[in-house]
This record gives structure tokens, sequence and C-alpha cells, in this order.
């Protein structure tokens, strides 16, 4: 008998929720985008154990897919943080406000 | 539905793991320094691949690894180092000063909510055609066989998406220049034509570590702007 999915889910949830909070709470963007991370993970974790419950393998592939897409993800997110530090040395999330309406 | 339903190993290791979660997503959190935060997304991440191993995905456990640990947070720690940004987040200068109480108010609802939705609903049961997630050995074959069968179409897709994120990087870390019409965006000093590499840096109040970030690109642009240097007009 293995771990039942329920503790797995609310392990998830837990993850989930805390890079949310990291996400809303912290100004550091490279901070922020590490919880985006978290909060990737979280659905990952999800993923797995829906996985085994259901005894199909589409939630392991979703999984390999969440990957690419979070690399790709960090790979531009990454891009646009060098080129906002490049013109504003030490910015925060609150001095990129240049989008402002 | 309880810990005690399950083996030992199986509830010391998920125990274990667990923790090791949490408290490495606390300190991605609760960390004053970057780098310290990059350290502890490496826990986090460590931990979830345990995590996947006792859920009989052994190739995602070794592709979390590789993957996550072992290149986007070294990709993390690269843009810390090069940016230089690894000072101390200023906590006590908080422009919204209600942000942060009510952004954890509305992560405990968020929890409450999830937790409130994990309790009884689940899916319908209904199975997709992709099969059973079989015996461990078997593990990369199907993730294999349902990539390249029933997901086809989403994996060409996944194909054109990594380009579009290669370009999309190439042209956000490219310097600006102002050779391509004399219609530049007014970005200050990091636009003037340079003649050496170390010129616009100087002027930027954190001239030292830009600097070492700006060499790196420079290098290609360099050959660039050799050719474009005749119509660049002068400041």
């Amino acid at each position: 008998m293995t771990i039942a999915a329920s503790w797995y889910l609310t392990l998830a949830a837990v993850l989930f929720t805390i890079g949310a909070i990291g996400l809303l709470v912290r100004r550091n963007v490279l901070v922020m985008f590490m919880c985006v991370e978290l909060m990737l993970n979280a659905a990952n974790l999800t993923f797995v154990t829906f996985a085994r419950r259901l005894n199909d393998i589409a939630g392991q592939t979703a999984v390999f897919f969440v990957l690419v897409v979070a690399a790709a993800e960090v790979v531009v997110g990454l891009g646009i943080i060098v080129s906002i530090y490049r013109r504003r040395p030490g910015a925060t999330a609150d001095d990129v406000h240049g989008m402002k309406g | 539905m309880t810990l005690l339903a399950a083996t030992i190993p199986d509830a010391v290791t998920f125990v274990i793991a667990a923790a090791i979660c949490v408290l490495g997503a606390l300190g991605v959190v609760l960390s004053r320094n970057p780098v310290h935060s990059a350290l502890m997304l490496v826990m986090t991440l460590f931990g979830v691949a345990v995590l996947f191993v006792e859920e009989d995905a052994q190739f995602l456990a070794a592709v979390q690894v590789i993957v996550y640990a072992g290149a986007i947070v070294v990709l993390f720690l690269f843009v810390i180092m090069l940016l230089g940004v690894d000072q101390k987040e200023a906590i006590e200068r908080d422009p919204l000063p209600a942000q942060r109480p009510v952004a954890i108010c509305v992560g405990i609802l968020v929890l409450a909510e999830v937790l409130l939705l994990a309790r009884g609903h689940w899916p319908t049961g209904a199975r997709s055609v992709s099969g059973a997630i079989g015996s461990p050995a078997d593990n990369v074959g199907l993730i294999g066989r349902s990539v390249f069968t029933t997901y086809l179409l989403a994996f060409e897709v996944t194909s054109a998406l990594l380009v579009v994120a290669v370009i999309g990087a190439v042209v956000l870390a490219r310097r600006p220049r102002p050779a391509l019409g004399g219609s530049a965006p007014a970005t200050g000093p990091a636009v003037e034509p340079d003649g050496d590499d170390e010129d616009p840096d100087d002027t930027e109040p954190d001239g030292g570590e830009a600097g070492t970030a700006e060499t790196v690109s420079s290098a290609a642009a360099q050959a660039e702007d050799e050719l474009a240097s005749p119509e660049v007009p002068g400041p």
C-alpha cells in the first residue's frame, strides 16, 4: 500500500500557495521568477499524482511538456530581466512601471 | 486516506521529501539574498524528484534533476552573478503598505480553496487513450510512445515554441543599436554609439557590474558595429 493520493495533492497545494504568496510578496524580479517555478513544480506533482491514481501515462507526458514550457519561459524571462537590469541596475518590480497607463 | 496505511519505508520517504520540499519553498520566499533563494529552490526540486520516484515516474525524476536543478537554476545563478543583484532586498521600504498582508490572506484563501476541492471532487474516471503506467522498467518507453504517437502534434508545437524562445532571447539580449534608421528608443547611455566596448557602461551608476554583462553580448555586436559605424550619427 503506497501513500494515498490526497497527501500528494495536499503537499502540491501547499507548495503552490507558498509560491503564490512569494510571487505577491517579494519585489526582486528574480525571486518572483523562482516562485513561478515553485508553482509549476506543484502543478507537476499534481499531474504525476493523478497519473498514478488513474493509471494513465498521459499525466507524465503532460509534465514533460510543462518542463519544456518552463525552460522556454525561463529563457525569455531572464532575457527580459537582463535587459531591464541593463537599463536600470538594481531595479525591483515596483520600479518597472514604464508600461503603466 | 491516512499515512499509516502505507508501508513504513514509503511513509518515511514521503515525510522526509515533503519536509524538504516545504522547507525549500519557504526558504525561496523568505531568503533576503537571491542566491540563497536559488539554492533553496534546488532543495525543493530535489524533494519533488524524490516524490516523482516514489510515484513511479522515474524518467521525470531524472529530467527534473537534470533540467531543473542542472540547467534552469544554474541559469538563474548565472544571471544573478552576471547582474550583481545579490544584494539584500530593502524590505523596510514598501511602496504599497497593504500589499503584504493582503497577499498572505489571498494565499491562505487559495490554499483553503484548493484543499477543499481536493477533498472529494475526484475526476470522472474517464481514461485517455495513451495507456497505462506499467512497470517501472517501462517508464521511459511508455512516455516516449505517448509523446511520439498520441501527443505528436503537441511535441511538434513544442519544438516551434523552443525556436521562438531562442529567437526571443537573442533579440532581448542584443544591445540596441541606433544605426538602424535612427529611430532607436531613447534609452539614455545604453544607446550611445559605441566606438569601443567600455564606453557606454561608464556613465551608468553601476557600471562595474553591468559592464560584465555588456561585454559578453557585445562581442557579437562588435563585428556588426564596425560594419555599421559609417552610418552611426554622432551623439
